[in-house]
């Protein structure tokens, strides 16, 4: 019996890896082929998916990208015996974009079945879980802190210093909160260990829950992502059914339960405060701090609200230990970033890296350059509220202290890339219209400056008093800066500034458009 | 246009409604149900929401009002939305866009004449590595052109 991968990864499933899967099982019944299908997560590669694997002695050996009318030929190919092929890309672990990467918190994607726990455990799973349980709870938030693992989320705040606050609050009742709702464009790293290795969530939420006595854990997961929603809930019931959730976690009497809520589209959710109010069933307003969640959270408790890459990454911590996590990295930013690399881009898809590699070497020697040919004009990274960098900049690397002295954020590792035919005055717009939409309304400067900011950029581009209206801008970028009370409204002036700042001819400066100004 | 739900509607979402008393931050997974179940959130089940959970109206109508995803008339048959975040901008979206709302001649929160296909913009579907992406129903697809969406579209149309 020979073992075929084929993913199920909502990407490799959005270009076909279903039909793949289908027209090779039917191929495998008319020549009487003895195989059995595996459907696992997805590597990462998602430029060429849907990749398929093949188990052989030498080890796996890859395909892609396989569309059902290559199935015939692959067959006639010997595939299953890791035949050659037009579409043979030899040994998987061998493809340069994957055999350069540090992969830490991705270390099963692609390679497991993501709902088979027999695998999760054959692949080291459930290891720190093992190493936590005979820990005290102040070892575990030490060893976290230690390793000097940051919010994955965007925001970067050390985690460890999180769960210590938590850990030391009083409370009956403690929670932890994962904050699923990736709405971040150019971003799907939390989407893919949903999907590709949903224990590894699973166990560190429960190791968050040891480490400050929580019993609860809510995965606050967004609409967009039914796939992520059926495989996190088979999979959080096979963790109870075989104890590593419910009443009496690995023998050890402390208990730990989880529940997956699906959020409704709003992007504002994601940020904690809303995201708390979200899940308590209320609109999501966001809340003033303090109280910190930490502090005051769900329901009024304390609660650790963190992101599912932070999350996924403290099993592999208290498996090999901080320092193991800490020696990655450069300067204050610890380990590896899961980077995403997506928008106009060659070979899109997911790069674990240690911190420290540049924009360039992401975007050229991983990315290949833009997906259309031509020049990359500008990179977004860390979502809609992220600044845009011109090639200049291109040389960064990857750090969150890097990314601040040029006014820019990493964000949640996400990098859209455009070529030169973008128009970065529209993306501005963008930015303004986007927040518009998403706005939550609490706060004055987010939900009537986001509006004006629109206005304003279409005074611009039309060339109305431009100059007065280029200074309209900045003033108005200000106010949100500094006068929002979350992110939402405090960072859309990054994309729009930036967007200024290094492409000003797009709005208009320095190419004559002013000769028209006053003309309305 | 007045939507009057059946009977066997309303009986089950009284049951939805039962069966969420009394969860902690019950109301958004009630509201999930609802819109799983009959396609929509009805606004004359307001009231009945309301005295169950201890919530007023008004209350009731700001949660729903607030989120995206909730909906307060019937939809098409199938729901289509298009990604318009950034990362789809960058692969051509504002076209496909363009051309979709052509060929369906809906704009956006809109149903086909045939009462098949919704049309929604959407911010992210978490597939920005093949871009453009767009979703039909609870399937994403990626590296999408009109003519993959027209297939899409002939064939829930037809189905």
């Amino acid at each position: 019996m020979v073992k075929v991968y084929i993913p199920r990864d909502s990407t490799a499933l959005s270009v076909g890896a279903d039909r793949t899967a289908k027209a090779i099982q039917a191929e495998a019944e008319k020549r009487g082929a003895d195989i059995t299908i595996i459907r696992n997560g997805s590597r990462g590669l998602f430029w060429i998916e849907p990749m398929i694997e093949v188990e052989t002695p030498k080890g796996r050996v890859a395909y892609a990208p396989v569309k059902p009318k290559d199935v015939a030929s692959l067959f006639d190919a010997d595939f299953i015996n890791g035949g050659d092929h037009a579409l043979s890309l030899g040994l998987t672990e061998e493809i340069p974009y994957l055999k350069n990467q540090q992969r830490l918190t991705f270390v099963r994607a692609g390679i497991t079945d993501p709902v088979s726990l027999e695998d999760y455990i054959a692949y080291d799973g459930y290891k720190g879980l093992k190493n936590a349980l005979a820990m005290t709870q102040e070892d575990i938030v030490k060893a976290v802190t230690d390793s000097g693992l940051r919010g994955r989320g965007g925001a970067a705040f050390p985690t460890g210093i999180k769960w210590n606050t938590v850990l030391g609050a009083k409370g009956a009742q403690k929670y932890i909160v994962c904050n699923a709702d990736e709405g971040d464009s150019g971003t799907f790293s939390d989407r893919m260990v949903m999907e590709d290795d949903p224990y590894v969530l699973i166990e560190g939420m429960t190791i968050a829950g040891l480490a400050v006595g929580a019993t609860q854990g809510y995965i606050y997961l967004r609409s967009e992502y039914p796939h992520a929603l059926h495989i996190l809930n088979e999979a959080i019931d096979k963790a109870n059914a075989a104890g590593y959730l419910g009443d009496d976690v690995c023998g050890s009497g402390k208990s730990f339960q989880m529940e997956v809520r699906r959020a409704a589209g709003a992007y504002v959710c994601g940020e904690e405060t809303s995201l708390l109010e979200s899940l308590e069933g209320k609109r999501g307003l966001v809340r003033f701090k303090p109280p910190l969640p930490a502090i005051e959270g769900l329901f009024g408790k304390p609660t650790v609200v963190n992101n599912v890459i932070s999350l996924a990454t403290i099993p592999i911590i208290l498996d090999k230990g901080a320092q193991y996590y800490a020696d990655y990295g450069m300067g204050r930013s610890r380990g590896t970033l899961p980077i995403q690399l997506a928008g106009n881009i060659k070979c899109g898809g997911l790069v674990e890296l240690a911190f420290g590699i540049t924009l360039r070497e992401l975007l050229y020697d991983y990315g290949g350059g833009s997906a259309s040919g031509r020049p990359i004009r500008a990179v977004q990274v860390g979502g809609p509220l992220g600044a845009y960098l011109p090639e200049s900049q291109f040389d960064t690397p990857i750090d969150y202290e890097s990314f601040q002295k040029l006014w820019a954020v990493l964000g949640h590792g996400g990098i859209v890339v455009f070529d030169d035919t973008v128009n970065m005055a529209k993306m501005a717009r963008y930015a303004f219209e986007f927040c518009s939409i998403e706005s939550c309304g609490k706060c004055t400067p987010c939900r009537i400056g986001a509006t004006r900011g629109v206005e304003v950029m279409d005074k611009i581009t039309s060339g109305t008093e431009h100059t007065k209206n280029i200074q309209v801008l900045r003033d108005l970028s200000d106010t949100m800066l500094n006068g929002s009370l979350c992110a939402l409204g405090g960072m859309t002036p990054y994309p729009v500034i930036s967007a200024l700042n290094h492409f000003g001819e797009d709005f208009g400066l320095n190419k004559g458009l002013n000769e028209k100004e006053g003309a309305a | 246009m007045a939507n009057q739900l059946s009977a066997a509607e309303l009986d089950r979402i009284k049951a939805h409604i039962l069966g969420h008393q009394g969860m902690p931050g019950g109301l958004m997974p009630l509201m999930h149900t609802i819109q799983d179940d009959i396609g929509y959130v009805p606004e004359e089940v307001y009231p009945l929401v309301s005295k169950a959970m201890a919530l007023s109206v008004a209350e009731v109508h700001g949660f729903v009002s607030f989120y995206h995803h909730f909906r307060t008339h019937p939809v098409g048959k199938h729901v289509l939305q298009v990604c318009r975040a950034e990362s789809c901008q960058a692969m051509g979206s504002e076209k496909l866009e363009a051309d979709i709302k052509a060929k369906l001649g809906i704009d956006y929160h809109e149903t086909t004449a045939d009462g098949k296909v919704t049309l929604l913009p959407v911010y992210c579907l978490g597939n920005c590595a093949c871009s453009p992406a767009v979703m039909m129903d609870d399937d994403v697809y990626g590296r999408v052109d009109m003519e993959q969406v027209e297939e899409l579209v002939s064939e829930v149309s037809n189905g």
